[in-house]
Formats: C-alpha cells, structure tokens, sequence
C-alpha cells in the first residue's frame, strides 16, 4: 500500500483546484487521481467561451480555463495519475483504485478530496415512454461526441431541457449545419442562464416551449420523431396537446446528479436534495478528513464557483492533515426556508471561520423584484435586493463572521421575500 | 444441402441449436435481425418458473417443469448466472386465499417440488417491503432469476463452437418445397435443407404458412417494464407474484439477476408486430399493480423502461411437432410464456422428434459442452483483480462506471464466437450502458472500441439493427470546414489551444487541433 497526505478523486476544476491550493499551503504529499485520459474533466468538452469571469476577469474556453490550474499543478510538482479510475473508498480513507500501469492500487490518505463531478440524467430516469432507437443522447454526451471525437450526432434536433449544456449544444449543433427544430422545457421558465437563452437560441431562432415535454419516442431503428405536448401545473400531459415532430435525434438536457456512488460506498452522509455530501464550513463530510467540492457536492452553474469551493476543501484538507481543523466550539446549522431549495454548507462552525462563511444555494422558482433574507433565528441580519432569482443560476451570500458570532440562535436560515 | 435449418435465434432456436450440435449434423441457424436473441428473448421477466401456473397436461406444464431443472447444468456450462431466489404469489384477500390454493394443487398435479402455502406474518418477514395487508403466499422455492440475453448468447456461442453456422441479418422470405427437403430463401439468399425447424417466435404463424395451410394465429401481446437502480435490488428478494387473473401472471416485482428491482408486466394484445414501445397507459398499469404488492416503491429511483411482445398462439399453448401438411418441417411455435423456461426441454423434445423422423442421429464425439468462461472485472477479489491487470493491462481500463466494466471484457465479447457487432450487442453481453448512466459516460468509449476491433469508422458504429447508426455518417461540419480552411468561424469559439491535448491522446483526429 502506498500513502499520501491528501488523495483527490477527479482532476476536473474541482480536483484541481483543491490540489493546487493544497499544494500551496505547502508541506503535504498530494495525489490528484483521474480516470480520463487528461485532466481538467467537462472542461475539456466545453470548448465555448465564458469561463472565468470572475476569477480571471476574462472569458476562456473550458480548456483555457483547465490549463491554467495544470500548469499551477505542473509548477507545484503535485503528483497525478491518469486513466486511473478509483473503484473503492473506506471510511478509514484506504482507495482502491486501477490502471493500465500500476494494476490495483491501495492507497492510505490521510485526508481525501471527492471532487468526481456528476452525470447527465438519462430518459431511462425520466421515464419516457416509446420505441428506443439510436439517436437519442445526453446533452453532455453529445457534446463529447462532437468537440472531443469529431463526428455530427444528428441532422434534425429536437432538444428537451432547458439545462446549459443543452442550450450550449443547440448553438454548437446549428453551427454545425444541423436543425435544431425547438427545445421543450417541462418547467414553466427556463433551467439554464439566461446568457444562454439568449447567447444560444434567441439569437439563431430557436424556440423555446416553456411547459411541454416529450411524451413519446417514435422509430425502431433510429428516432423518427417525438411526440411533444403541453404539461400542467403538476407537470403532467394535458391530453389533445400532442403534436408530433418529426426528427433524427432528441437531445436530453434534464439535469445533472452529482455522482456520489463512491461516497455511499464509504458511508457519507448525503443531502437528498442536492444529491451530494452533508458537509460544514471546511467542505468536510460526515466522515472526518474526507471533503467534498464541485459538482459531486452540487450542481454548479459556473465553474469559477467551482474554483472557489474547492480552494477551501483542499486548504482545510491541509489544516486537518496538520490537525489544524476545530473540531468543539459552536456551531451552527443552515436551513433552507420558504422560495430556496438548499443551503451548502449545512453546518458551519464558528472557530473555523476565518473572516466570512460563504452560503451556496438555488431557489425553487423565478422571483421577481424579491429579496433574500437571511435570518439567525428570528432575527434578519442579511437582506439582499434580487431584480431575478433563478432556479438555473446559483445564488451566494457572504456572511462576516461577525454577524456570526453575535448569534444567540444555532439556526441560520435564507428564505426568498418577495418585494411587491 | 445442410441437414437442419432453424428459423429464428431467439432463446428456443438457441436452445434447440446447442442440443442438435451435439450430433452429426449440418445445421444453419437463421436471424433476420443482427444478433441473437432480439425478440421475445431480450424483452420478458427473466424467470425461471417454477411451474404451477399452466394448467396440467398443457404442453405449458410439461415443458415448464421439465426445463426449470435443467438451468443448474445450463448455468455452469455456460458460464450464465443463475439463481433459485424463489417466488411468492402473494394473496390480499380470502378469495385470492383460494386461488393460492387451487395453484397448489395444480403445482403438484404438475410435479412442482418443495412448494408451501406460509401466512402472512411469514411473508412479511421474508419480504418486509410487501403490503401489510397479506394474507399468505405460495413459495416455490425452485423458481429462479437469469439474464435471459446473455443465455441466448451463450447457447447461440456454445452451438456456434460445435459447429452450428449462424446467419444473423437473413430475413426469411419464402419457402419452396424440393423433392426432398426445403428451399429457404432470404430475399437473393436461400439455403435447402433436409429439414426445417420453425422458430420465428411472433412470426412463426407467417413461418408456417409458407408451407402449410395457416393451422395456428400469433397474437403480440405486450408488456411493459421498469428497472430502478441497483441501490434498491434487495427491495425484494423474492420473485413476487399477485393472484393470477385471466390475463396472465401479473405484474411481479423482482430482483434481477444483476442486481436490479424489476416491475411489470401488463399485458395487452396488439395487432402490429413491431410495437415494441412502451407507453404512459401501460407504463401507469404496471405501477398501480406494483403498488398493489409492495408499499413505498422507489419510482423516483427507475432507470429505464422497456416493453416485449408475447407470440400468444390462439391456440393457447405451445404448438410444437411435425407439420401434418409439411414432412419434415417442425412447428416450435406460440412459444409465449414459461418459454424460457421450458426452452431447454422443448431443445431435447424437438431433438428426439428429428431423431423419430430421421431414424436416428449420430452423436458427436468432440462435443463441448461448456462456453470458455466470461471473465467478470467486478466480480473478483482484489487479487484476483491485480493478477489479470497484470497479465492483460486492458482489464484495468474502466470503461463502463455504473458496472464496472473493463476494456478486457468488451473486448473479449466482441471477439468471441457470436461476438457482439453493436452497442447493444456488447450491452447484451458484458453490460456497459445497462447501469444508471444508460450508457451516457461509456457508449463513446464503447463505440470507439467497436470500430477499432471491428476495423471500420465510428460513424460505422450501430446501436441496434440495421440502420441504427448512432453517428451521422457524412461530414456535415460546416464549422470544421471553415477552420480547416483556416477561416474565422462564426461562433465565438476560440482555439484549444491547450499543449495538454496534444500530447499523444488518441483523439479521433479532426476534431485534433483545428481550432475547434
Ligand atoms: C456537460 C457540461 C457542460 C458545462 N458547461 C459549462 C459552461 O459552459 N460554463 C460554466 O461555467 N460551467 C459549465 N459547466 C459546469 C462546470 O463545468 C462544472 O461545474 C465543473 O466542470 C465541475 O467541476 P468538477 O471538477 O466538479 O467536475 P468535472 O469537471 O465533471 O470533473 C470530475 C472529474 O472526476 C473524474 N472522476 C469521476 N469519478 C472518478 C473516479 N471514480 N476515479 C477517478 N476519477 C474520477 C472525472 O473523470 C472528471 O474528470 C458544465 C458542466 C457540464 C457537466
Ligand atoms: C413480456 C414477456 C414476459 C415474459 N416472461 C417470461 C418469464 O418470466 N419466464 C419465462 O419462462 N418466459 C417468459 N416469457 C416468454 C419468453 O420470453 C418466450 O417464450 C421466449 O423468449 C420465446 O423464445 P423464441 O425463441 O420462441 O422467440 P423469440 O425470442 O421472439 O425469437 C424468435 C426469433 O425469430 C426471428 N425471426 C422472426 N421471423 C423471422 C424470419 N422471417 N426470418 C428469420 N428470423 C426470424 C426473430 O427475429 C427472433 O429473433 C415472457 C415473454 C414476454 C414477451
């Protein structure tokens, strides 16, 4: 068996960055393991622009923006193995992983960064009834398909979600010399930003249908067509809508799920509505010395956020290999209230706070002119002014420690107002 | 001039071509579709009944419990899992009460071992997840799970390395009667043969009726299922059965073999043969009579659905014999359910009617009974798991996250006999794309191993059958174009320009480099 200080699991932006800044905290033996061919993970398919805004104040490519945390992982001598997939964690921190190379692998960290990503939910998850031909994809899938191997996925589009990657595979498709006829949406607004709506169908005249959905697949050797038809407030079909498209490949983008089947091998605590770790204010989980950032923690929109996130899971991977992290003292619990959906992280304790605690969360549905009010307690210490509030973009709040400290409630809550 | 030509490679016809490959026969094995084991074999409950659901002296009942023993042999031959789970039919009522009895009855009236009627306190103890409202159950221990796709398979493979020769995309189109023996033409194809088996499944009427007046009518009767996740195949441990009802069996809630919960099926008689779609009524059915057994289902947790047809015979059992228009042509027909189940002893049945016709066959004496071992990644112990990296490197390349499956693996399906040619082919035989991803991470990957195995481009690459390509075949990439011809593209795409790309990784060239 072989052992490190800190093991990261996934060398996306997540991975990366936590290594990169454990790294520069100094002193710790790091591991960055991968199971693809490269690092960087999504970030080497998304070959748009807009990455980076607000780390690097400049719009990169997925690949621009992995590069750079590479080069930093390159010029810190930090160790990474790739092709290299981990099938096994225990709570104890021993990984089990193989390769072409070294066979199977055990590993004993110290400390254990999960930063695995997520995928794509299929039409297997959403049940949707037909034949099953060739032609329907993920939206990520798809996009894997036609940036990173080079081939075309279909001719004629119809895309269900409204989730970025389905929206960015609408431009990148018709660019491309592919129809993309509309995109359904069950939801009655839109899943992904607005940027995107606008960046990536409005300006190429694709429709959007808010409050519909595919209710059946037609075709038995490859998709011929989809039956589409309006949804109700309860999302379900409303009958005598249907109408049926005909087309060469439906796209799915329906959501993402963080992918934590290596966590629940290891037995960590998951929030059922993120989907990914229970964790407090050092991105630790359930289990000690094993934290979690990036999308296998939550579904993030923007990969800066990404960045930021996973920067305080690998620091405090370093302070707890240092027994560094408090582990008394008060602590605090954050509750999601009425309009939001869920608080990340779920606990906070206050010795470990530096100067803020950064509150990551989604609300449940579009809200104009509201406000989000935070509250320890009963008492409002926190209003923000929202013009929007969007299900599709992540919100953050920052909160000085203190405002913290003066608490005399162990509750800290966010709840959506809305402003009339 | 072959010997035997079978018709149809589904379970039956595989089945029936392993058992003839024992003697000293030439036998084709003919398949309108591409691979083995695309009909009512990759569709249905994958249970091995135990057998007291046919009515005694129906072939159904004969059959049945003659072929669930054979599965223990059949299994370690071949290397197919298996597993006695047992099942439960389970009663709510005082009235179903009688219905478990008279099923009892009629299980030994079969000659059903080891069955029981328990209470309802039992059941619940075996299976807490079923109602609370159960009253008792029949358990038949002997019933069990398989994966009925990687059995054709294996019968297919196993037939196939005795000398069996298979031609899969040969649609049957007509049949001529020779002097002796029987034209069969597939489109521009045809084989004559000495004899003709007919296993053509939902078409085995159409079959028949190219030789002999139309003596019996396959109705498709579908049925619809839902998989969920492997974190809930311990939901139920048991194969679960309601009361039976006109309609059939009903709809069970079972673990699969791999791990998986199973609900379905309903079942509904259709007129077209192709409609292998599942629907929002027939999807609905299957829930609420899932609900009617076990409480707290977890549907938010379904991975896919999927429907198969039924080649109900008007007749109501199974047609199986001699034509009495048609010397030497054999009806193996209207094999609906337990045709699974009975495939193995319908197999030595239909052997023994070749033998009566032909005056006997010689047996084979280089007969190998056994299929060279899968190797299964996930199955092995860490050990185990180290030794075979380091004696093939390609077993530590994971190509399939959800099972567990390795480069080695789908490599070796492909390159066996009966080798997979198609997503779907490797899916039905080493599982990529069956997990919770449905194939979103692996099939890429997948496909890529395909092409370089198979010698051909990825745009070559087929989900299924026939003109299933997964990939547009020509080049419809404007965009690319335009970046090779060194012109600025329209999007605000900008270079790779990444060094980390370049660096020897076996992209697929265009995409490599050009700006995109
Ligand atoms: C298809 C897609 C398109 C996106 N487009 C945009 C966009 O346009 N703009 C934007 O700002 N954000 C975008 N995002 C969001 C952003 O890219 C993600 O938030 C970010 O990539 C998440 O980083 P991550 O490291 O958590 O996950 P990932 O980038 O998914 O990285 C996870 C890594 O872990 C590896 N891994 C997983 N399991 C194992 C294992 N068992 N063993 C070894 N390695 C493992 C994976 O191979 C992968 O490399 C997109 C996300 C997706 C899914
Ligand atoms: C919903 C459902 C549930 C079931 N559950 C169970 C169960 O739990 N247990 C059990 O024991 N049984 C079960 N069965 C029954 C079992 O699946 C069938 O009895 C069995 O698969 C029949 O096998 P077969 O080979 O006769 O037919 P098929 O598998 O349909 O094979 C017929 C083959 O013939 C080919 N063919 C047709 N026409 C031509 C032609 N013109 N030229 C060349 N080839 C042709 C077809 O392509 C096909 O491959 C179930 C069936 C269904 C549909």
């Amino acid at each position: 068996m072989i052992s490190y200080d800190i093991v990261v699991i996934g060398g996306g932006p997540a991975g990366l960055a936590a290594a990169v800044e454990a790294g520069k905290c100094g002193g710790v033996s790091v591991l960055v393991i991968e199971r693809d061919r490269e690092l960087g993970g999504i970030l080497q398919q998304c070959i748009h622009n807009g990455f980076g805004l607000h780390i690097f104040k400049e719009e990169l490519t997925g690949p621009e923006y992995a590069e750079r945390f590479i080069k930093e992982l390159n010029e810190l001598n930090i160790e990474y193995k790739l092709n290299t997939m981990v099938i096994d964690i225990t709570s104890d921190k021993v990984i089990t992983a193989v390769n072409p190379k070294d066979g199977l692998i055990k590993i004993k960290a110290k400390a254990v960064v999960l930063a695995m990503g997520c995928r794509e939910r299929t039409r297997g998850a959403l049940n949707i009834p037909g034949m099953r031909p060739a032609g329907i994809f993920t939206a990520g899938t798809s996009q894997r398909f036609v940036n990173m191997e080079g081939y075309m996925v279909g001719k004629n589009i119809v895309i269900l979600g409204s989730g970025d990657v389905g929206l960015i595979m609408a431009r990148r498709l018709t660019l491309e010399g592919a129809k993309v006829q509309l995109v359904a949406e069950v939801l009655p607004y839109p899943g992904g930003l607005t940027r995107n709506i606008v960046q990536c169908l409005e300006d190429y005249d694709i429709p959007l249908l808010l409050s519909h959905t595919v209710v059946e697949i037609c075709g038995k050797e490859r998709v011929e067509g989809v039956v589409i038809a309006k949804v109700d407030e309860n999302r379900k079909p409303v009958l005598g809508t249907e109408k049926y498209y005909p087309c060469d490949t439906l796209l799915l983008s329906v959501g993402l799920i963080p992918e934590n089947e290596l966590s629940q091998k290891a037995g960590i605590m998951l929030d059922p509505v993120t989907g990914g770790a229970v964790v407090n204010e050092s991105m630790e989980t359930s289990i000690e010395g094993i934290f979690a950032c990036g999308n296998v923690l939550h579904v993030h929109d923007l990969v800066d956020y990404v960045t930021e996130e996973s920067k305080n899971a690998g620091r405090n991977a370093v302070k707890y290999v240092k027994s560094e992290i408090s582990r008394g003292g008060p602590k605090m619990i954050a509750k999601a209230k009425k309009g939001v959906r869920y608080i990340v992280p779920q606990v906070i304790r206050l010795d470990n706070i530096d100067k803020a605690a950064v509150l990551s969360m989604r609300v449940d549905n579009i809200y104009k002119d509201s406000k989000l009010v935070v509250k320890i307690g009963d008492k409002t210490i926190k209003e923000i002014k929202k013009r929007y509030l969007r299900p599709g973009e992540m919100e953050r709040i920052t909160i000085n420690k203190g405002a913290l400290s003066e608490a005399s409630d162990s509750v800290i809550s966010v709840e959506v107002s809305e402003v009339v | 001039m072959t010997d035997i030509a079978i018709i149809g490679a589904g379970v039956v016809g595989c089945s029936i071509a392993r058992e003839l490959s024992k003697y000293d026969l030439k036998t084709v094995l003919i398949e309108k579709e591409s691979d083995v084991g695309e009909g009512a074999s990759k569709a249905n409950s994958a249970i091995i009944h135990a057998g007291y659901d046919a009515k005694p002296g129906t072939l159904k009942a004969k059959f049945n419990v003659l072929g669930n023993p054979m599965y223990d042999a059949i299994s370690s031959e071949l290397d197919v899992i298996f597993k006695r789970v047992g099942s439960l039919v389970i009663a709510l009522d005082d009235d179903e009460m009688q219905t478990l009895h008279k099923l009892y009855y009629q299980g030994i009236a079969n000659g059903v071992p080891d069955m029981e009627i328990i209470g309802g306190k039992k059941v619940l103890k075996m299976e807490p997840n079923l109602s609370k409202d159960i009253k008792g159950a029949l358990y038949a221990p002997t019933a069990g799970i398989i994966c009925p796709m990687e059995l054709t398979v294996a019968l297919a493979e196993n037939a196939v390395d005795n000398g069996v020769e298979l031609m899969p995309d040969s649609k049957v189109t007509d049949i001529k009667r020779l002097d002796s023996g029987y034209r069969i033409f597939m489109g521009e194809k045809y084989v004559d043969t000495k004899y003709v088996i007919n296993c053509a499944g939902l078409y085995s009427d159409e079959i028949n009726n190219m030789v002999a007046p139309p003596q019996f009518k396959i109705i498709p009767r579908r049925g619809q299922y839902n998989i969920f996740d492997k974190n809930y195949g311990d939901f139920v441990k048991t194969v679960i059965f309601p009361c039976p009802s006109k309609l059939g069996k009903g709809i069970l809630v079972s673990p699969t073999i791999h791990g998986n919960l199973l609900i379905g099926p309903d079942a509904e008689d259709l007129e077209d043969k192709n409609a292998t779609n599942t629907t929002l009524n027939g999807l609905n059915t299957i829930r609420h009579g899932a609900d009617r057994s076990a409480a707290n289902i977890p549907y938010k947790n379904i991975i896919t659905n999927f429907a198969g047809l039924r080649p109900k015979p008007d007749t109501d059992d199974f047609v199986i014999g001699e034509s009495k228009f048609a010397k030497g042509f054999i009806n193996v027909a209207g094999i609906e359910s337990p045709g699974l189940t009975s495939a193995p002893a319908i197999a030595v049945y239909v052997v023994g009617i070749l033998k009566d016709i032909n005056g006997g066959l010689i047996e084979k004496e280089d007969y190998i009974p056994r299929r060279r071992k899968r190797i299964r990644f996930e199955e092995l112990d860490d050990s185990e798991k180290d030794a075979l990296i380091k004696k093939d490197p390609r077993f530590a390349k994971v190509i399939c996250r959800c099972e567990t499956v390795t480069e080695g693996e789908i490599i070796d399906v492909i390159r066996r006999n009966v080798g997979a040619r198609t997503l779907d082919g490797v899916k039905k035989r080493a599982r990529p794309g069956s997990g919770r991803c449905q194939g979103g991470f692996c099939s890429p990957r997948v496909i890529e191993i395909l092409a370089r195995e198979l010698k051909c481009d990825i745009s070559d690459i087929k989900k299924g059958n026939h003109n299933s390509y997964v990939l547009i075949k020509e080049d419809a990439f404007p965009v690319r174009a335009a970046a090779l011809g060194r012109e600025q593209c329209p999007d605000q795409v900008k270079s790779r320009g990444s060094s980390n790309m370049e660096d020897g990784n076996t992209q697929s060239g265009s995409a490599k480099g050009v700006g995109l």
